[in-house]
């Protein structure tokens, strides 16, 4: 049987089209990914076949529909290796994973003067919900340093920094801007003999490397569907399940309680505790889906072809006169970005569109690292599965072409 | 390079980007305001000194794409000397021009931002500096920003 890398472009249909007259070139894979055939047909079928609400639901369909929905979650437990698919809550995206927490978790257990602890290279997903929780608890935001010309986690500080304070320590996976993949199962071990509750956020990490939950030994884990060849809509909350059974619910509806009186409710335990209305199942079910895709192409493997492309990019780019470029020179997540001395990302974005080139410039969601880095903008090029290296010559020469314009 | 391209990238704007006029802060200033573009990042500040209904001066400062900080740049040029009620009916033709590409009916420099309507996404990157100036105009403090304008 062939492998499915062979013939991996056709999985893709949206990538065999011309844009402004080229061929398109899509490097804005951490934005969103494309979503394969195999994706966009189980939410057809799921629709066409199977579609009907979930749970407490007698009919066939309904049935059905919550068969599709629970082995979801089960696919997806599977995937990032928890114990049980109480531990697997589907939320919207890693957005409101990250929100969850901090207002369930962080409302029961932060107190004031309490610290939680974040580092320099959050997305704003990872930071904005802290400090609302921070503000409504008294608890202090404080942050590991981003060091060094390559956009490393200071490490060394780490020690001063795990003060007996830190309730919690959330950090990223693998950094959207500087393309750093930091050190998951070291921090986690180092928070957890202190206590430290730890929430990784894997939006960038999911689709492009093996994560392995109990590998990484973190408290929850929250990541979205998008990124890693699915739909959009659905993400994923992982949470230890002793922790989870401990939280109040985050919001109240249906499907979450296990008793209702004009007095009071009470609550199923997780994961419905946490999943109030009607859950996004379509999405859910093409979630799964998408697990099998990338285990069929074998994560390991993704990690090594996005990571190898960012590497051939990054060599390539470094030759462009006035580059800066973001992160590790070595190893790095499948992405890079860059900032050219005198022309605005934006503008470079624009014309790389011209090229049928798809990148993405901007603040990337980083305002914070970006001050610190003394930039307002860059511009970022991210790979896929189905990239391919002539697609970094593509790259290469619009950006060769735009500076010439600009100079 | 395509058209709707080169429309957008005139030579005046290349040239406004390249050698801002008016650029840095203004210590006689009378009048300031800030304005930024959260989706994108963009940040103009404009400083103008108000003499009676006449704009005496006026500078910018910032950071952003090249149509942003073109935009800026002519802008000073444009407003300086001009009273704020001509500062206003100005602006209503800037943006006649970049939202339907329709060049002014007088010669004008600002005829160079027709191609900006090409690039829906770029309209707020033209009018970002236009909006602080008015806010100034108006001495309103509060901060301009583009996701409270259409445009």
């Amino acid at each position: 049987m062939p492998s499915t890398w062979d013939s991996i472009r056709d999985q893709f249909p949206i990538l065999a089209q011309q844009v402004n007259g080229h061929p398109l070139v899509y490097l804005d894979n951490a934005a969103t990914t494309q979503k394969p055939l195999s994706v966009t047909r189980a939410l057809d079928r799921f629709y066409a076949l199977d579609n009907a609400n979930v749970h407490r639901g007698l009919h066939a369909l309904s049935m059905r529909s919550t068969d599709a929905y629970e082995g979801a979650r089960s696919r997806v437990r599977a995937f990032i290796n928890a114990e049980a698919p109480e531990e697997i809550i589907f939320t919207r995206g890693t957005t409101e994973s990250i929100n969850l927490v901090a207002a369930s978790w962080g409302s029961a257990n932060l107190r004031k003067g309490d610290v939680i602890l974040l580092t320099e290279m959050e997305h704003h997903s990872n930071l904005v919900p802290w400090q609302l929780i921070a503000q409504r608890t008294g608890a202090i935001v404080r942050y590991v340093p981003v060091t060094g010309d390559e956009g490393l986690l200071d490490l060394a500080s780490l020690d001063s920094l795990l003060t007996p304070q830190v309730k919690v320590l959330a950090f990223t996976h693998v950094s959207n801007t500087l393309g750093t993949i930091n050190p998951a199962a070291e921090l986690c071990a180092r928070a957890r003999k202190l206590g430290i509750v730890t929430v990784v956020d894997a939006a960038q990490s999911i689709g492009h490397m093996p994560v392995d939950v109990r590998a990484i030994g973190c408290d929850f884990l929250a990541f979205s569907g998008h990124k890693m060849a699915s739909v959009t809509g659905i993400g994923v909350l992982y949470g230890r399940r002793a922790l989870l059974d401990a939280m109040p619910p985050w919001q109240g509806g249906g499907g979450m309680i296990s008793s209702v009186d004009f007095e009071g409710s009470r609550w199923k335990p997780s994961p419905e505790r946490f999943e109030a209305g009607t859950p996004n199942f379509a999405d859910a079910v093409a979630l799964g889906v998408s697990c099998d895709f990338l285990d069929g192409l074998g994560r390991d493997k993704i990690q090594h072809h996005d990571g190898a492309l960012a590497k051939e990019a990054y060599d390539r780019l470094s030759e462009l006169p006035g580059i800066r470029i973001l992160g590790p020179r070595g190893e790095r997540g499948g992405l890079v970005s860059f900032a050219f001395d005198g022309v605005h990302a934006h503008d470079v974005v624009t014309f790389a569109d011209e090229d049928g080139v798809a990148l993405r410039g901007g603040h990337h969601c980083n305002q914070p690292l970006m001050k610190k880095l003394g930039l307002t903008s860059t511009v970022r090029a991210s790979f896929y599965v189905y990239n391919v290296r002539s697609e970094i010559d593509a790259l290469v020469a619009s950006m060769a072409r735009t500076l010439k314009f600009f100079a | 390079m395509s058209a709707d391209l080169s429309d957008l990238y005139q030579n005046v704007i290349l040239d406004h980007n390249r050698r801002p006029r008016n650029r840095g802060k203004l210590p006689t200033a009378n009048r300031s305001a800030h304005g930024d573009n959260p989706s994108c990042g963009d940040q103009c500040d404009v400083f103008l000194r108000l003499d009676g209904d006449r704009i005496a001066e006026i500078t910018f400062d910032g950071s952003g794409c090249a149509i942003s900080q073109a935009s800026a740049s002519l802008m000073t040029t444009q407003l300086k000397g001009k009273t704020t009620t001509e500062a206003e009916k100005l602006y209503k033709e800037f943006h006649e021009i970049v939202t339907s590409g329709k060049e002014p009916e007088e010669i004008s420099d600002l005829a160079a931002f027709a191609g900006v309507h090409a690039f829906p996404a770029r309209i707020k990157c033209a009018t970002l500096s236009w909006h602080a100036a008015l806010n100034a105009i108006k001495g309103d403090a509060a901060q301009a920003t583009t996701e409270s304008h259409k445009d």
